[in-house]
């Protein structure tokens, strides 16, 4: 049997592959990565029977075109509601296909979401480095060959196997996020701002900004004041921490964060919104709600739960549907639910 | 000792808010006993000059429960940490290759020898890494060569550079822009990947650094390239 690779064609900025990130390092600086959505990344994953944190695609809202090599090769999309389209056919943004030699599989910015996952049916066969895949472009570490994606790179695909017959779609409510409220854990530097300050955190809208990346999501809005300084001894920083520096616009690190920092964080993403504030687009307004940690920790068990069992596919029979149908995530959830 | 959440994954262990040994031996003291008997659900601990962050699956160890034995282990005296390692890593002073050890010498007003000398003369505490991969901040620099960090950054500096900045000692593994400056440069890789220890010098061990010249720099360099460990280490 012939070598079965997923090619690129064209790649706009910042296809990465990513894996569960590359854990057990930070005390020697070394950044986790991983998906900056890692419940649409496991959910690709899972509707193909990979384990959760196989290595897949993380797709930017630069968006990607592919083809298969050398075989049929089952892939998965969860994620964003990105523009999918199999040889000009569209494709709803959560489903599982099989893309043949010859056929271009092409991802394009939607009308919601910034990061779109595309998991293999079998493993994309690239060196792990300390224990993990994961792409961390600003090291050169991991992924394919230490960087983004790039048109004309071929991806081996080990024990590659073909995907349905039909494009499917993927049974996948949690998915189907309303952007909402993004909830905190308040801390660890909260003791840095003044309670009305707090408040106005937790009050005020914030617009996701342009100039976010895989590193942080910047958010503006008015600026916050601190109380006692924006110099703190660096400690160390999860993923979500929103650090507020001098300026006063705050800036929720994310999977390519730096390991320790300085400035004052004044509350924690909870771990089940980390995707959801991911995939916000520029310009989209959003809140803070303070959560305690058992609140946090419930939500991260529906969340583990909700993945634990079998992702159903769906068989789509595109004459069914209108084609506006296919451009929303939504009306697709809807279908579906209507049918289970 | 003050328990701060960030976030329901990870807990903060703050030990003070200074740059100070006693608390940094505090922080490495627990981050020993942690590692020695880590509880199940325990992810990844990252000590810093004034606290230890634990990651962990809350899942699995419940936040009331990690706190608990944080707070028996935090109350074991310091001492208990295990003894940490002294490495002597090579480092060419010369301007060559230590392109800032002749601006440094202007600012604190001594001459490029004594700068040098002052440097290799200390004994530095890795108190944490962080910024980057293989970013090592170091104390105990010698009071004379306590200079502010550059108003604005300088160019990517090479890697395995030896800096000083902000009082503070540092080496960098990666090259990329600094508001350090540069005063030498060690042929010892910090991270050798590949290897099965990849991180041989670990947060706690003590620094110390013998000026080479510029040829055997040279041929160090070469021979670290190719993997071989060309720092000295005593337990």
């Amino acid at each position: 049997m012939s070598p079965v690779f997923l090619s690129v064609l064209a790649a706009g900025q910042g296809a990465t592959l990513q894996d569960h990130g590359r854990h057990g390092w930070l005390r020697y600086g070394i950044t986790a990565a991983g998906p900056m959505d890692p419940l649409a990344h496991a959910t690709a994953n899972r509707a193909l029977g990979n384990p959760a944190g196989a290595t897949a695609l993380e797709i930017p809202l630069g968006g990607i075109e592919l083809t298969a090599e050398g075989g049929p090769l089952g892939v998965a999309l969860a994620g964003g509601a990105f523009r999918i389209a199999l040889d000009g056919n569209l494709v709803p943004p959560g489903a599982a296909l099989t893309l043949r030699p010859g056929e271009s599989l092409t991802v394009r910015a939607g009308r919601a979401g910034a990061w779109l996952y595309l998991a293999v049916a079998g493993r994309i066969d690239v060196p792990a480095m300390l224990g993990s895949t994961a792409t961390h472009t600003r090291s050169g570490f991991g992924g394919f060959r230490g960087r983004a994606l790039q048109a004309g790179d071929r991806l081996p695909v080990a024990n590659a196997q073909p995907g349905p017959g039909e494009v499917c779609t993927l049974v996948a409510p949690w998915l189907d996020r309303d952007p909402g409220e993004i909830r905190v854990v308040l801390g660890p530097q909260d003791d840095y701002f003044s309670q009305d300050q707090i408040a106005a955190f937790l009050e005020r809208p914030w617009t996701v900004t342009a100039k976010g990346d895989r590193m942080a999501c910047f958010l503006d809005g008015t600026p916050l004041t601190h109380a006692k300084g924006y110099n703190i001894v660096s400690d160390g920083i999860a993923m979500g921490a929103i650090q507020v520096p001098g300026e006063g616009w705050p800036i929720v690190l994310m999977a390519d964060r730096q390991s320790t920092g300085g400035y004052p964080k004044i509350a924690t993403v909870i771990g089940p919104d980390l995707g959801r504030l991911a995939q916000a687009q520029p310009g989209t307004r959003l809140r803070f709600a303070a959560v305690g940690v058992a609140q946090a920790v419930a939500a991260r068990r529906a969340e583990a739960e909700a993945l634990a069992g079998p992702i159903a596919l769906d068989p789509l029979v595109r004459t069914d549907f209108p084609s506006e149908f296919l451009l929303g995530r939504n009306l697709v959830g809807g279908v579906v639910d209507g049918r289970a | 000792m003050r328990l701060l959440d960030a976030g329901e994954a990870a807990l903060v262990v703050e030990f003070g808010t200074t740059v100070d040994p006693a608390i940094s031996d505090r922080v490495l003291a627990l981050d020993a006993a942690l590692q020695a008997d880590p509880p199940a659900g325990l992810r990844e601990t990252v000590p810093t000059y004034r606290s230890l962050m634990v990651h962990y699956d809350p899942l699995v160890l419940d936040r009331a429960a990690l706190a608990e034995r944080v707070g028996a282990l935090a109350d074991r005296p310091a001492a208990a940490r295990a003894a940490a390692a002294t490495w002597t890593l090579p480092c060419c002073y010369d301007p060559v290759v230590a392109e800032d050890i002749g601006a440094v010498a202007d600012l604190v007003r001594r001459s490029v020898a004594e700068v040098a000398a002052l440097h290799a003369g200390g004994a530095y505490r890795l108190y944490m890494y962080g910024f980057a991969p293989g970013f090592a901040y170091l104390g105990g620099l010698p009071e004379a060569l306590a200079v502010s960090r550059r108003a604005t950054p300088r160019p990517p500096h090479p890697a395995n550079a030896v800096m000083i900045g902000g009082g503070l000692a540092a080496v960098a593994t990666f090259s990329m822009p600094t508001g350090w400056y540069v005063v030498g440069r060690t042929p010892m890789r910090l991270y050798r990947p590949g290897q099965d220890d990849p991180f041989p010098v670990g947060v706690g061990d003590v620094l110390r650094f013998e000026a080479v010249d510029a040829d055997t720099f040279a041929a160090l360099d070469r021979r670290a390239e190719a993997g071989e460990v060309v720092a000295r280490k005593e337990a």
